[in-house]
């Protein structure tokens, strides 16, 4: 209830900043407005005039500060939009702020129901045994490996594939652009199996390859969406360039090398952040085809296995019961070198979208 | 020599897309129809490789016996709740997008608030939030109405409506990427349509059933598959209930992979109808001609 009574202050805030600028444009106004000068002649008649003028003039004021010259700027307006939007940016906040405040709690303040918020002080043991029991350090570089190799490759490889999408006619060419996308939509429950027992025979289950290889033959995570982004990105560069390109005596892989890459940065760019936390945040492959190495190489996999590794490492010394505040601790450092790599590059997630023309036309 | 210039620029074309072709015969073709090919057979685990006794749609049969309860059932809930989620995620994240479309302060930050989803939301992930109640679904079950919802004797609302409003900060989760579409395509749109509009006398009610939402038509179907797609993958402990019944009985004594793959088949083919539905839905259809 606290936290409303804050939002509602954060509200008031926003809105008085708007409504403050809003009013003094209006009273500069009146001030500078004719009707003054009149009140000089004829006092009586004037100051009825002056009052009518008031009233009429507050009335619209008010009128128009409410609803706005076409209700889309007015208060009442704003008033929705920006409760509707501070309200639901609380929902989106709430776990993170959660998640803050219970890992830093001592088992005590869990307990206590009239801490709420404010830890008494601050815990940091959750996060020593959250390090420990998820062998953070050594994890989280081999999770990164196993993120970053399939994502570079999926990157590259739907970035060839586009390519030849957009700027090539060949026969059967909607044909197999269907299938790219209708591959998008098979659930991967279907192939699952068949491709454990294939990985099996080919003697890579539990290799990490079982990951990459499909990544490098463009059937990654999602590759059908990369596909299609670059396919967008390539055909919005004109083809005057490219026949320029080749009567100068540019081939077709000349033209991808020396024109397609460098004038496509941002679709690799946003591309790849997109790969690398789809395959960061990706489990359910991870955990069937790499089996049981998938726990040394991935914080997530360890995150899923947090209690039975927690009881592992305390079942021996005296034990301190595995509360929520560890798994928080666990699970925000989990969450936090994606959530560092959001924050340093989130203009490229953001306005990638925007720019690469998935939502063109 | 024309022919001969585009058979070669076929060759090209195909070179690029070559590696594609293959890993698409490699990883969906082949594995899709071995799929087919298990779930109509008894499959059996040797040693030296994978028997397979034919048995032709027995498998499909013991979906319905008492091994394939705990599919079915998750099966059963999984159908009930979609479409009416994939809905919500739409009107959602169509509704944030529009609210970010107008003149406001902080668009920025909003819009970073409403991405973070996609950059956290994992299985493991999603899973710890539910379970230590950090997700934020106590806050919505707390409501008044919603309790009294559930405690309604109505089926429809009891069993699926309440449900969802306890499920709905999670299906929130779900809407990150479905809202930047929105939002890209709300401002691509050509400003000027608007200006004649209001000059003919149309309010912003108007504008928006009869400029926005038609321009729209196209990237609601696209965000609507989207949701299905996603929903089928990930649910609110992390994977898709229906998924980790299939990867259960993979592994179990009782049923083994060719009962599995009649399940993923099953659930293909109601997905499918999904689709179907969606796309009867949402299709943007043209009409007389005009797009």
């Amino acid at each position: 209830m606290t936290t409303f009574i804050i939002i509602l202050i954060i509200l008031a805030i926003i809105i008085l900043d708007q409504t403050i600028s809003h009013l003094k444009k209006k009273h500069t106004m009146i001030k500078n407005g004719t009707w003054i000068k009149k009140c000089d002649k004829g006092l009586k008649n004037h100051l009825k005039y002056f009052i009518n003028k008031v009233r009429h003039l507050t009335w619209v004021k008010v009128k128009k500060f409410l609803l706005g010259r076409k209700f889309t700027d007015g208060f009442f307006f704003k008033l929705m939009i920006y409760t509707l939007l501070v309200s639901i940016s609380y929902v989106y906040i709430y776990p993170l702020l959660y998640m803050i405040s219970t890992s830093l709690k001592s088992p005590q303040d869990i307990i206590n129901p009239m801490v709420s918020w404010v830890p008494t002080s601050l815990y940091v043991d959750n996060y020593v045994k959250a390090f420990k029991v998820l062998k953070f350090f050594p994890t989280l570089g081999k999770s990164l490996l196993i993120t970053l190799i399939p994502a570079i490759i999926e990157t590259i490889v739907s970035s060839i594939i586009g390519y030849g999408f957009a700027k090539f006619n060949f026969k059967y060419k909607t044909f197999w652009f269907i299938l790219v996308i209708l591959t998008f939509l098979v659930p991967s429950a279907v192939y699952m199996i068949p491709k454990y027992v294939m990985f099996y025979k080919m003697k890579i289950l539990n290799n990490p390859l079982a990951i990459i290889l499909p990544a490098f033959f463009g059937q990654g995570l999602n590759s059908a969406i990369f596909i299609l982004i670059f396919y967008q990105f390539f055909r919005m560069i004109p083809t005057s360039i490219d026949e320029a390109a080749e009567i100068d005596g540019a081939g077709p892989y000349k033209r991808f090398f020396s024109i397609g890459i460098p004038l496509a940065s941002p679709a690799f760019i946003t591309s790849f952040l997109f790969s690398l936390v789809w395959y960061w945040n990706e489990t359910s492959n991870l955990s069937l085809f790499v089996g049981e190495k998938a726990s040394i190489l991935s914080l997530q996999i360890r995150l899923a296995n947090f209690e039975a590794e927690y009881n592992t490492i305390y079942a021996t010394t005296e034990s301190i019961a595995l509360n929520e505040g560890i798994y928080l601790a666990a699970t925000l450092l989990i969450i936090l070198p994606m959530l560092l790599v959001y924050f340093s590059l989130q203009r490229f997630f953001v306005e990638g979208i925007e720019r690469t023309g998935i939502t063109g036309e | 020599m024309k022919m001969k210039n585009t058979t070669r620029k076929s060759i090209i074309g195909y070179s690029f897309i070559a590696i594609w072709i293959i890993g698409f015969l490699l990883f969906t073709l082949y594995p899709m129809i071995t799929s087919i090919i298990y779930s109509l057979n008894y499959v059996q685990v040797t040693g030296t490789g994978i028997r397979l006794t034919f048995n032709g749609l027995k498998n499909y049969g013991t979906i319905f016996s008492t091994y394939g309860a705990n599919y079915l059932s998750a099966l059963k809930s999984f159908a009930e709740g979609v479409l009416l989620r994939v809905l919500i995620i739409t009107v959602f994240s169509l509704i944030i997008a529009l609210l970010l479309n107008q003149n406001v302060r902080f668009r920025g930050l909003f819009r970073t608030i409403f991405f973070l989803p996609v950059i956290i939301s994992s299985g493991p992930v999603l899973k710890q939030l539910t379970s230590q109640g950090a997700s934020g679904t106590s806050m919505m079950s707390s409501l008044t109405f919603v309790a009294a919802m559930a405690a309604s004797s109505n089926h429809f609302l009891s069993e699926i409506i309440a449900p969802l409003f306890s499920e709905i900060i999670i299906v929130f989760w779900f809407s990150g990427v479905q809202i930047l579409l929105f939002l890209s395509s709300l401002q691509k749109m050509n400003k000027e349509i608007y200006e004649a509009a209001y000059i003919d006398g149309a309010g912003p009610w108007e504008a928006f059933w009869k400029i926005t939402l038609p321009s729209l038509h196209s990237m609601i179907f696209i965000s609507a598959i989207y949701s299905l797609v996603l929903l089928s993958t990930l649910g609110e402990n992390g994977e898709n209930d229906v998924v980790r019944e299939i990867r259960a009985n993979m592994n179990s004594i009782n049923t083994g992979y060719g009962v599995a793959s009649a399940m993923a088949w099953s659930y293909f083919l109601v997905l499918t109808a999904f689709l179907g539905i969606i796309a009867l839905l949402f299709l943007p259809r043209n009409k007389g001609g005009k797009k």
